[in-house]
C-alpha cells in the first residue's frame, strides 16, 4: 500500500515498475489514469479553464490508507498504488494513478475500481474550475459517483 | 479548539483556519455549529445548505452528534470533488 500526494506530474511506467519490481508473484495490474478534464462554462473562443485542487494535508493521506486497507481486506491484492495531484491543473493533464495488483485480473479490476470509487466521495479533496480571470466556481459532488461508491457497500469480494 | 474551512467554506468564512474557545456547553458537532452561527456574520451563513457540510474531528469523518473536545482539530468542508 502506498499514498503520494503530490503537485508534480507522476511517470506512469516508472510507478508499474515500482509496483512489479523484484517480485514474480503478481499476474495483473489494473491501472486507471485519471485525466482534467475541460468543463468550465466559458464563450467561444475563451482560452480553456485551469483547475486547481485543494486538499486537507495529513486526513487525504488518511482516508486514501483506509481506502486502500479496506481493498485489501476485500480482495486477495498484492500491491496498490494511490498518486494524486493538487495544485494547479490544465485540461489534460494527469490528476490520478490508482495501481491494483493481484494473481488474477478479476481481483485487480474490481479493486481499482473500488478505490477510486471510494476515492472520489470520500478523500477530501475540492476542485476549483476557472476560466480566464473569473473568480472561479467550485465544481459540485456527482450523485453518479455517491451511486458508483454505494454499489460496494457490502459487496461481497470478488473470489481471487 | 482548532477549526480549518476548505474550498467554498474557506471562502465565504474568510480564513482558512482559526482557534477558538467555545463555552462547556458545546458539547457536540452540532453545538459546535450552533455555536460559530451565533457569532454573527459571515458565520451566520456561510454554513448554508447544513446538509451540504461535511465534518471531520482529528482528520476523521464524524457526524453531528459526535462529541467534541477542547484540543480538537475541527474540519468543516463541502462534499468532496476528487479523483
Amino acid at each position: 500500500m502506498s499514498v503520494s500526494v503530490q503537485e508534480a506530474d507522476f511517470d506512469v511506467a516508472a510507478e508499474i515498475q515500482a509496483v512489479t519490481a523484484g517480485r514474480c508473484d503478481i499476474g495483473g495490474l489494473a491501472v486507471f489514469i485519471g485525466l482534467v478534464r475541460d468543463l468550465a462554462e466559458r464563450a467561444d473562443g475563451d482560452p480553456p479553464g485551469s483547475m486547481t485542487l485543494e486538499h486537507y494535508p495529513g486526513m487525504t493521506e488518511r482516508q486514501i490508507e483506509e481506502i486502500e486497507a479496506e481493498a485489501n481486506v476485500r480482495w486477495p491484492l498484492l500491491a496498490t498504488r494511490v498518486v494524486h495531484r493538487v495544485g494547479r491543473l490544465e485540461p489534460g493533464d494527469r490528476i490520478v494513478l490508482v495501481i491494483a495488483a493481484s494473481a488474477h485480473r478479476a481481483a485487480a479490476f474490481d479493486a481499482c475500481q473500488f478505490l477510486i470509487d471510494w476515492l472520489k466521495t470520500r478523500a477530501p479533496f475540492w476542485k476549483l474550475e476557472q476560466a480566464g480571470d473569473a473568480p472561479g466556481r467550485w465544481v459540485d459532488a456527482r450523485a453518479s459517483d455517491e451511486d458508483a461508491a454505494a454499489r460496494w457497500q457490502g459487496s461481497p469480494p470478488t473470489a481471487g | 479548539m482548532h477549526i480549518r474551512y476548505f474550498a467554498w467554506l474557506r471562502q465565504r468564512v474568510g480564513v482558512a483556519e482559526e482557534t477558538v474557545a467555545p463555552p462547556a456547553e458545546v458539547g457536540d458537532v452540532a453545538g459546535l455549529l450552533a455555536w460559530l452561527k451565533a457569532r454573527g456574520a459571515p458565520y451566520d451563513t456561510a454554513f448554508e445548505p447544513d446538509a451540504a457540510i461535511r465534518v471531520a474531528i482529528n482528520q476523521v469523518y464524524a457526524r453531528r452528534e459526535t462529541p467534541v473536545h477542547a484540543g480538537d482539530e475541527v474540519a468543516f468542508f463541502p462534499p468532496v470533488t476528487g479523483g
